[in-house]
């Protein structure tokens, strides 16, 4: 069910990723993945079964202990800790659990820092489009507040307007809803599904939540490390190809 | 890219407010201090140093060499040995010095005096002390010593309307019990006595100078001597004190005498100022030092406080080098902020010390504490403190930079 290897934007390659110390710990086990362009991929399994793991792993956060992760055909294997960071600024867009937002800037300050830091646009340009994201995802009168004055669903949805601050074309995400009550989820949920369907873009979601992931195109089911199962589910819509198309 | 660095740096400093003054004021304190340290010790030893200079001639060539002379075989073989010699009969004594003087006062900037200085004995009543004499030109020698603003009673120009006038310390002066007006039999080691009167008397400070000098004319020197016309001692006083090494060098060279610059004859003396300011140093060192501690304290409290910052920065896309920066960039701020706090108040403690006044019991003219501003302190205290909150702020930065964001995601999940 894998996608073709020549359009895929994340590919592992018989990943495995081992904790060295005294008792080594195999977190996650030949992983052999292909995600193409506008999948929404849940990556589900139980406690420890290395799910948050694979993610860092397709992430670049982490560096895998045997095989390799392809971003867009680049070889990230020989890139140095810097190179890998600079693709991730662009290419990747990272959602945590927590929102993690830098507490001291406001809500578009800290949408603004990625692309400050990737400096392709002036500063009023960096302005506007974190006022548009913030605006799409319904959030447009709380842009100068701070993180501490915002609640919980709200964090979230800043944290997904900063992953999608320098445009990338995959957002990741590690357990987006799992701290957030029924209608956040919801929010958030639909935020991430119009990511895919809408821009066309591509999001690895790792949850808990089997109807959340039931309610994605395909599911990645570990476990103890391992794939083991790799299948679309009903809501597979017809693949889209307008990744192109100018995004907000 | 910097703006961004700057401005994280800058909200992580602002929110540990209390501390950073702390540190801040620590770099200041030890900025602040190393400059009024540097000022005082600065500021006395120019004043010693002037003083010095001002009492003494820049150069003094006597009737000596450096080197004895060389007999007419070592010219001619490597080795020679000698027995038997005796030694000419040498008055001793600058040769050809009208010529030397005239050479002198050709090339080198400054004023020249010749003077001869003569031993003798001088008898009062039943007293008898041996004293120097050194007989000079009257009017020059206000040049190249700072005699004519020690005399206590008459002037120096009194030397001239008196051929056999002399100007003796006030202590000697104090010991025959004898004072202006009265008459001194002088003889000299060659047994020539003759009758001076006391024109003047002068303090210097100097207790060798007080108790057994006297200053007569050039003429009645060589008189008393028996030695029409000799100098035994050409005393010079530069426009440029500094100068004085290379003057004496090249003096020496032109005309063969031992000529001693003001520096050569104190070098122990400017030695230990020397040594003086190494350990002026060494002290401000450790107390920036101590200061680049507190910096190097806050700067990981900081680290350690914003792992989770640090995690995320790194998770969005930046560079370990970019957090580095941030890290250094506030131990840099803090050192920055001390330096300009610390140089106000270096500045100002300055002003303080340099308008403290005390009285002496001697009246001499030190009423203030000697300071000096010389712009070097404040550059050497500020970029040692920029250096030391580098190191300071470079060291945790640097361990920060190598978090490893998952282990910290992990942990807060």
């Amino acid at each position: 069910m894998s996608a073709d290897a020549s359009e895929a934007i994340i590919s592992a390659t018989n990943v495995t990723r081992v904790l060295a110390g005294t008792v080594p710990v195999t977190l996650v086990k030949d992983i052999n993945l292909d995600i193409g362009h506008g999948e929404f991929v849940a990556i589900t399994g139980p406690s420890g079964s290395g799910k948050s793991s694979l993610l860092y792993l397709l992430g670049l956060l982490d560096v895998p202990s045997e095989g390799e992760v392809r971003i867009n055909g680049r070889h990230t294997a020989e890139m140095d800790a810097e190179a890998r960071a600079h693709l991730r600024l662009a290419t990747l867009g990272f959602v945590f659990q927590f929102h993690f937002l830098l507490p001291e800037f406001s809500a578009l300050d800290n949408i603004i820092i990625p692309m400050r830091r990737l400096g392709k646009r002036s500063r009023g340009e960096m302005e506007a489009r974190g006022l548009e994201l913030l605006e799409a995802l319904g959030m447009g009168d709380q842009a100068r507040k701070r993180p501490d004055q915002l609640s919980g669903g709200q964090r979230q949805r800043v944290a997904v307007a900063r992953a999608l601050a320098n445009d990338p074309p995959v957002i990741l995400a590690d357990e987006p809803t799992g701290s957030l009550d029924s209608r956040s989820t919801e929010q958030v949920f639909t935020i991430l599904r119009d990511i895919v369907e809408r821009d066309g873009r591509t999001v690895v979601a790792v949850t808990h939540d089997t109807d959340l992931a039931d309610r994605m195109h395909r599911r990645v089911h570990l476990i103890d490390g391992r794939i083991d199962s790799d299948t679309a589910t009903k809501q597979k819509p017809a693949r889209r190809r307008d990744r192109n198309k100018p995004s907000q | 890219m910097l703006s961004l660095i700057a401005d994280i740096a800058l909200t992580h400093i602002a929110g540990r407010g209390r501390q950073t003054i702390v540190s801040i004021l620590g770099v200041a304190l030890g900025v602040g201090f190393s400059i009024a340290m540097a000022a005082l010790m600065q500021g006395s030893q120019d004043e010693f140093v002037t003083s010095l200079i001002d009492a003494m001639p820049h150069v003094q060539i006597t009737d000596e060499y450096r080197d004895p002379p060389r007999q007419p075989a070592d010219a001619v073989f490597d080795v020679a040995a000698y027995s038997n010699l005796r030694p000419r009969e040498d008055t001793r004594g600058i040769l050809n010095a009208t010529e030397a003087m005239a050479a002198l006062r050709a090339f080198v900037p400054g004023t020249a005096v010749a003077s001869l200085k003569v031993q003798a004995v001088v008898r009062t009543g039943g007293a008898e002390t041996g004293m120097s004499l050194t007989g000079t030109d009257p009017l020059r020698e206000a040049a190249v010593s700072s005699i004519g603003q020690d005399m206590v009673k008459g002037r120096l120009e009194d030397l001239r309307a008196s051929p056999f006038g002399i100007i003796v310390g006030d202590r000697l002066a104090e010991k025959l019990a004898v004072d202006q007006g009265d008459t001194l039999v002088i003889s000299s080691t060659g047994a020539i006595t003759r009758r001076f009167k006391i024109v003047g008397l002068f303090h210097t400070g100097v207790t060798s100078q007080d108790n057994g000098l006297g200053l007569i004319n050039l003429k009645a020197a060589q008189i008393i001597a028996g030695r029409p016309n000799a100098v035994n001692e050409i005393r010079v006083r530069l426009t440029d004190a500094q100068a004085a090494r290379e003057v004496a060098t090249q003096v020496e060279r032109l005309i063969g005498y031992k000529s001693v610059s003001w520096q050569e004859a104190n070098e122990s003396l400017l030695e230990a100022f020397f040594i003086r300011n190494i350990i002026m140093f060494t002290v401000v060192g450790a107390i920036l030092l101590v200061a680049g501690f507190g910096i190097f304290n806050i700067v990981s409290i900081i680290t350690h406080e914003k792992a989770r910052d640090i995690a995320i920065l790194k998770s969005l896309g930046f560079a370990e080098r970019d957090v580095r920066r941030i890290f250094l960039s506030e131990g840099l701020v803090m050192g920055l902020a001390g330096s300009g706090l610390g140089w106000l108040l270096g500045f100002t403690l300055t002003r303080i010390l340099g308008s403290v006044k005390f009285e002496l019991q001697q009246a001499t003219e030190l009423t203030h504490l000697p300071v000096t501003y010389d712009l070097r302190h404040y550059a050497i205290a500020a970029s040692f403190a920029i250096v030391a909150a580098a190191t300071a702020g470079y060291l945790p930065a640097r361990k920060a930079a190598r978090l490893n964001p998952v282990d910290i995601i992990r942990g807060a999940t």
